[in-house]
């Protein structure tokens, strides 16, 4: 079995991939992509934790599971909420590209 | 306690309080029998109280009720006084009101400011017989400023047109700068005798004990109190009164309604700075220097009102300065110290130059606004009962006997003579010797008058010719009621040397006595009128004769006079009013302007919409120009801000935790 630390330590690195792929990237499909990627990061994060800390947490044995199972209901709305949005910016702009896409600039 | 006294000018209010609410919706002929049937009535009141002073031969008063007041220093109570004086007044203001509103029904029918202009001139008679009958200076007051409302509220009638608008300013400002002088004198009265009771400030003794003290001014050193109080309360009548140098706003005033002209700028209100100088007569007395200052001033503009009536056309224009130079003349006899005589003046006046003004009216009337005499002449054919009417106004105004000018116009002359000559003051030679002269060219320029309108050929407008015709009803009657009063209006206060016991001069309290004379010093004194009445006979004589030949068959000599030298100088010089008008302009309300733009652009375009309204504006804006630039909308951006803010509050929370840890 992994230790927890490794654990953390593969979570810190796909969170880190995430968050580089949320910031550099310019195609919004990409962006929504690496957000999922940061989500489970921390989704890795919390069960690893619940596992850890199963007898003494306050949340019980099986919090750790539980939390993720939620995150991943919300993850999925959130995707579908993302996914029709970028929908219909297509449709009105032509483009998903976030560079073009700056219409609130002061 | 006679409040009956209060129905007075009470019933006028009335009057505009229907009119003014209601006189839309109850159409004209309700609004014309309540706007003339309540000063009617006011007039029986009158008539009944002056009966009553006649009878009982002592004065009638209303305490009224407190009205203002600061407990052991001054109580102004809302009190009446009806005298001698103020009957007179009355009489004359509800009499000739109450045939000035019959005549405005014919002169104003069919204009759709109807129940409006009979609202407006009820009020005035409020204020006119509240300025008579207030027996303290500051109820006056109110009726003066009043009647300064009407009358500007008047003049602007037809307010369509802004010249007549611009008229109605000029008068009430020109009145604003005298009422602001009146005023000082109030408050003068008020600190100095500590009330403002007509009695108080008209007994001798008091009078004297504020006399001896004396008012230190900045430039003129010490004068007199007394001088200064009326020398103020002069300035005050200057301006309601037309006298130089606040009299140009009165031939302006004519914009108004024919009626308002011959009620307002001839008849009453222009006369009530002679009433006050009349009502306040010890007061005034007691003052000889301020005294020549009036005689001076009513003179000159006795004088001057007259040369510049020679050069007018408009027959309106004519009659005004006709009134400004009479009032000259009643100012002058206050100034010699004939208050009798100035205030029988202002009876005749009013009798003779509403007639006068009515006249005109008529004329205007029927010739379809057309106010120029050049477009008139001839009109004696149409016309014939307004030429008989006018020409008993001229003949009364120009001093022939019995008409009423002559009575009145002779006892201020022979004043000016008997302080001039028989007494020996320098100055009033020089004042009675102008006024005697203006007598002349009175008679002259009002001769000119008549002829330019109603004699010689006609030059009406040929669209015009045959539709002149006489207006009838309320018009014709009231011209033929003034008509007999200026016709035998005179005959109110004969002199003795006439046969006469001068009734109007004792009843009202303003002769002087000639109990103290000896036989032979009263017959020198009657053979002194006898030469003076002789003298202003002679000088209307010539006036009259000379006008005569010059608009009758002796053209060639006014034309040869007009085409000399002096004569085009004059003639220029009387046709544009001496340029007053252009002179003032110059000195006050140009520099006025151009300070007001100044200060304009100084505080308003530069301080207050520069600098603090745009000011703030601009540097809100340049502020925001700075941080706009954050916001570029490229969302990325955003979010690598706030993934730096996330780390740098994460490091410092480690950096707390091992801090804490340590511990």
């Amino acid at each position: 079995m992994f230790s927890l630390a490794t654990l953390l330590y593969l979570s810190a690195l796909l969170f880190s991939i995430g968050t580089y792929g949320v910031l550099a990237r310019r195609n919004i499909l990409v962006v929504l992509m690496s957000l999922e990627l940061m989500l489970n990061a921390v989704n890795i994060a919390i069960v690893s934790f619940g596992r850890a800390h199963a007898l003494t947490a306050f949340s019980g044995e099986h919090g750790g599971q539980i939390f993720t199972l939620m995150v991943l209901a919300v993850a999925a709305a959130e995707a579908a909420i993302g996914l029709s949005l970028l929908l219909v910016i297509w449709r009105r702009w032509k483009s998903i590209d976030l560079r073009q896409l700056c219409r609130l600039n002061g | 306690m006679d409040i009956h006294l209060l129905w007075i000018p009470l019933l006028p209010f009335l009057g505009f309080v229907f009119n003014g609410l209601m006189g839309r919706r109850i159409g004209t002929r309700a609004v014309s029998a309540i706007a003339c049937g309540l000063p009617i009535i006011s007039f029986l009141i009158s008539y009944r109280a002056w009966r009553h002073v006649v009878d009982v031969g002592s004065p009638q008063h209303w305490d009224g009720f407190p009205w203002i007041w600061i407990d052991g220093l001054v109580e102004i109570p809302f009190s009446l006084h009806f005298d001698g004086l103020a009957a007179v007044m009355c009489l004359v203001i509800t009499g000739v009101g109450s045939l000035i509103h019959l005549y405005s029904i014919g002169y104003m029918r069919g204009d759709p400011g109807y129940h409006r202009y009979f609202a407006y001139l009820n009020l005035f008679m409020t204020f006119m017989l509240l300025l008579v009958l207030g027996d303290n200076l500051l109820l006056m007051f109110i009726g003066w400023e009043g009647v300064g409302l009407c009358s500007y509220l008047l003049i602007g009638f037809w307010y369509e047109d802004d010249a007549n608008c611009a008229a109605g300013r000029k008068a009430f400002i020109m009145n604003r700068i005298g009422d602001f002088a009146f005023l000082l004198g109030i408050f003068l009265c008020l600190t100095h005798f500590g009330t403002l009771a007509m009695s108080a400030l008209t007994d001798v003794n008091q009078i004297q004990t504020v006399a001896a003290q004396t008012l230190t001014i900045p430039l003129l050193g010490s004068v007199g109190l007394v001088t200064t109080i009326v020398v103020l309360l002069f300035i005050g009548a200057t301006g309601k009164s037309a006298q130089i140098p606040l009299y140009v706003w009165l031939p302006d005033a004519m914009a108004g309604p024919t009626p308002v002209s011959a009620l307002i700028h001839a008849a009453t209100m222009v006369t009530s700075g002679v009433y006050l100088c009349c009502r306040l007569m010890p007061l005034f007395q007691a003052a000889p220097a301020a005294l020549t200052l009036i005689a001076g001033i009513g003179a000159c503009t006795a004088l001057l009102a007259a040369l510049i009536a020679f050069g007018q056309n408009d027959i309106k224009k004519v009659l005004a300065y006709s009134t400004v130079s009479q009032l000259g003349y009643m100012f002058f006899a206050i100034g010699v110290g004939a208050f009798s005589a100035a205030f029988f003046h202002v009876v005749t006046h009013a009798f003779f130059k509403a007639l006068l003004f009515l006249g005109s009216g008529s004329v205007i009337h029927a010739m379809h606004h057309q106010q120029d005499m050049r477009k008139m002449g001839g009109l004696r054919k149409q016309l014939p009962f307004t030429h008989l009417t006018f020409l008993v106004g001229t003949l009364a105004i120009a001093g022939v006997p019995p008409l009423a000018g002559f009575f009145s116009k002779d006892e201020i002359l022979f004043a000016g003579f008997e302080q001039g000559f028989l007494a020996g003051s320098g100055a009033s030679m020089l004042f009675w010797s102008i006024s005697f002269l203006t007598a002349g060219m009175t008679a002259f320029y009002m001769i000119r008058c008549v002829a330019m309108t109603f004699w010689g050929e006609s030059r009406i407008d040929p669209d015009l010719e045959g539709k002149v015709h006489e207006p009838g009803g309320w018009i014709g009657l009231s011209l033929l009621v003034l008509a007999i009063a200026s016709a035998l209006g005179g005959f109110l206060n004969v002199p003795e040397f006439l046969g006469g016991n001068a009734s109007l001069g004792h009843f009202t309290g303003l002769q002087q006595g000639h109990e103290g004379l000896s036989e032979q010093d009263l017959h020198s004194l009657h053979a002194a009128e006898w030469q003076s009445m002789i003298l202003s006979l002679l000088i209307a004589g010539s006036g009259l004769l000379l006008a005569l030949h010059c608009y009758g068959k002796g053209k060639d000599l006014r034309r040869r006079f007009v085409e000399s030298g002096p004569g085009q100088l004059l003639g220029r010089l009387s046709a544009n009013k001496f340029y007053v008008d252009e002179f003032y302009n110059a000195v006050f309300v140009r520099p006025f302007e151009t300070i007001s733009h100044l200060m304009f652009i100084l505080f308003d375009r530069i301080l207050i919409d520069g600098i603090l309204v745009s000011g703030t504006a601009l540097l809100t804006r340049n502020i925001g120009h700075l941080f706009r630039k954050m916001q570029t909308g490229f969302i990325p951006g955003y979010l690598l801000t706030f993934a730096c803010g996330v780390l740098v509050l994460l490091f410092m929370l480690l950096n707390f935790l091992r801090q804490g840890g340590a511990q």
